[in-house]
């Protein structure tokens, strides 16, 4: 495999509170290769956002990064600062919010919005960037893209202002685009659209995608490889195949459980007793031990272990034969 | 806001993309509609729109120049309004004053100063707030515990008091021969910087909110610097409940100069406002020449009354909960 566009080696993104150091994201390590989509899930408060967050230098104070290491193209961009991080991480990583109503400046034309992004990052004339506007519009399927170039945000219904964001987060030609929840604020109509268009157009330019959501169902459709995330920790990492059909860790085990089936006749759904911990209070060993089933002594008393592809972050992983 | 929610399929697919002139577009907004139904806006827009002009006019208004002394008659003093005067016949509309100074005249020329007062001070209480309101929304931390520190501290002496302290330390500061000319600047300094401060706040108050949202962040992510993001995506954003209270202030700063103008720390009588007008009848008004103080005092009263409900109005045409 060639070299990944960004790499991601035991990050950890600390919040100083009155409580003591809390770390929503311990020890997190992952890649993704260009042209791949890697599908980051876990509930609320698992540590996915403030993974991405870290990435684009965008953690609010007092929130910061630890440790570890962040790569982009072969670059460390963790230990940039201020400006030049600001112009390397505009120019190769884009980004997909999650609430499209919120995320284009209601103020101004989506045509400008459009033009000041790319004449921040690419050597082009005005006219040009206005051009390159109205082919990225057409692109993420707006119709009548060069006469819709001068509407504003509030025109736009919320799945076409979401395809405008993608045109906006893709028309710098950025490496990497960061989509964090991208379809959680749309119908249900629009998010397979959506989740289709992101890939497309990704796969297409050889982008590489890390795709934040909670929802297995949006992974399964558009990810190549999954990060399942607990507590701010991995707890699984592979292929969407294998992590999907033969879960190893037995969190994941256990959201692929709880999944509804439209064929099973499943008279009550499987549920994972007890809530994922407060980060205050995250217990010993690891985070996981106090709802699992197969939790022994070495779990309470050793912190799992550190993974790579195709792992899951557990002593007892299940092997493929139990898989249900 | 999101009006696409009832249009039809084939609308936002293809919008209808007939030109529409800006003022048609401006006719057929909900804020002129409401504007329309609202017979207090209209009645104060005109009244406002009347004197402004008038003033702005008023060389070309006002029947005579009362700052002109060769055009001056000291026999036409004290002529009661509408009444010939006894020696020299002449009838003026709102009487003269002592000087045989025509009072309309004399309204039109002083209502010239105070909206320039007035509307100079507001301009520079809103550059000034909403700039150190931006900075410390947008910036936080100690410059912003600083700027707001220094803004609460100002709001616990009554704004006037502060405009005559910053207007008696300014004309200590210039030189005795220039005091007259530069009254005006001193007055607009002194208004200025008493009234910045409710401008901050609500600026700051609104950067905080915008700045959360994620266009803010998307214009950080691509590179945009603080000052560009303050200008082009913050500033236009916060810029409604601005508007409104400019309005309420510029009747306040209007009110405001009077009082100083009254209280003889104001505009000059070479110069006079219509608080300076007010302050030169009052002293007549026991010897019978009312119309020297009552006139004055009515345009304050009309201009002041009127600009503070189009403000009122303002705000509630513009806050949507209350549509």
């Amino acid at each position: 495999m060639s070299d990944p566009v960004l790499s991601i080696r035991n990050l950890c993104v600390e919040i100083p509170t009155r409580a003591g150091i809390v770390r929503p994201v311990d020890s997190v390590s992952y890649d993704i290769a260009a042209g791949e989509i890697l599908g980051v899930v876990g509930e609320s408060g698992a540590g996915k956002s403030m993974a991405g967050n870290a990435v684009i230098g965008l953690l609010n104070p007092p929130a910061r990064i630890a440790s570890g290491e962040i790569w982009l193209n072969g670059k460390r961009i963790d230990t940039l600062k201020g400006d030049a991080m600001r112009r390397l991480c505009g120019k190769h990583i884009g980004m997909v919010f999650q609430d499209p109503l919120t995320s284009l400046n209601p103020l101004l034309s989506i045509g400008d919005q459009l033009t000041e992004t790319m004449l921040t990052h690419l050597d082009i004339s005005r006219e040009d960037a206005r051009k390159r506007a109205i082919a990225a519009l057409e692109e993420v399927g707006i119709p009548g893209a060069a006469e819709r170039i001068d509407s504003y945000p509030h025109e736009f219904s919320g799945g076409m202002r979401q395809r405008v964001v993608i045109a906006l987060a893709l028309c710098a030609e950025p490496s990497l685009v960061i989509a964090d929840e991208p379809t959680t604020a749309l119908d249900v109509s629009v998010q397979a659209q959506i989740i289709a268009l992101l890939k497309r157009l990704c796969r297409n330019r050889g982008t590489a995608v890390m795709l934040i959501t909670h929802d297995m169902g949006v992974i399964a459709e558009a990810a190549d490889r999954v990060a399942v995330m607990y507590a701010g920790r991995l707890a699984e990492l592979g292929s969407v195949r294998d992590v999907l059909t033969a879960p190893r860790h037995p969190y994941t085990h256990g959201l692929m459980a709880s999944t509804p089936l439209a064929s099973a006749g499943q008279p009550r759904l499987h549920q994972i007793e007890g809530a994922m911990p407060r980060l205050t209070a995250i217990p010993e060993g690891c985070p996981f031990n106090p709802r699992c089933e197969r939790a022994a002594d070495k779990c309470r008393q050793a912190p799992a272990p550190r993974i790579v592809d195709g792992q899951a972050a557990c002593w007892f992983p299940r092997v493929a034969e139990e898989a249900s | 806001m999101t009006d696409t929610s009832h249009k039809s399929d084939a609308e936002i697919i293809a919008p209808k993309l007939a030109e529409k002139s800006r003022l048609r577009v401006f006719l057929d907004s909900d804020i002129f509609y409401a504007f329309r139904r609202s017979p207090v806006a209209v009645v104060s827009t005109v009244v406002v729109l009347i004197l402004v002009l008038s003033a702005v006019f008023a060389p070309l208004v006002a029947p005579t120049n009362p700052f002109d002394p060769s055009s001056l008659n000291l026999m036409n003093g004290f002529s009661s309004p509408m009444q010939p005067n006894a020696f020299t016949g002449d009838t003026f509309l709102l009487g003269t004053d002592d000087q045989g100074r025509d009072v309309f005249s004399t309204i039109l020329y002083g209502m010239r100063v105070s909206l320039f007062v007035g509307v100079a001070a507001v301009l520079l209480a809103m550059v000034l707030g909403i700039t150190l309101g931006l900075i410390s929304g947008y910036v936080g931390g100690w410059t912003e515990t600083i700027i707001m520190r220094v803004a609460d501290v100002q709001l616990t002496f009554p704004s006037i008091l502060i405009a005559m302290l910053i207007f008696g330390v300014a004309k200590g500061f210039t030189p005795v021969e220039y005091r007259d000319q530069m009254a005006i600047w001193v007055l607009i300094l002194a208004i200025g910087l008493s009234d910045w401060v409710q401008f901050a706040r609500v600026v700051r108050g609104a950067t905080l909110v915008e700045k959360r949202k994620e266009y803010v962040e998307a214009a950080r992510l691509i590179g945009r610097t603080p000052f560009a993001i303050m200008l082009r995506h913050i500033l236009p954003n916060v810029l409604s409940p601005v508007l409104v209270i400019a309005t309420i202030s510029l009747a306040l700063a209007i009110i405001a100069e009077a009082t100083l103008s009254f209280l003889g720390v104001g505009a000059p009588a070479t110069q006079p406002s219509l608080g300076t007008l007010i302050r030169i009848g009052q002293g007549y008004l026991f010897s019978g020449e009312w119309w020297i103080l009552l006139f004055p005092a009515v345009t304050l009263l009309m201009l002041a009354l009127s600009v503070n409900l189009l403000g009122d109005w303002l705000r509630d045409a513009l806050n949507p909960r209350l549509r």
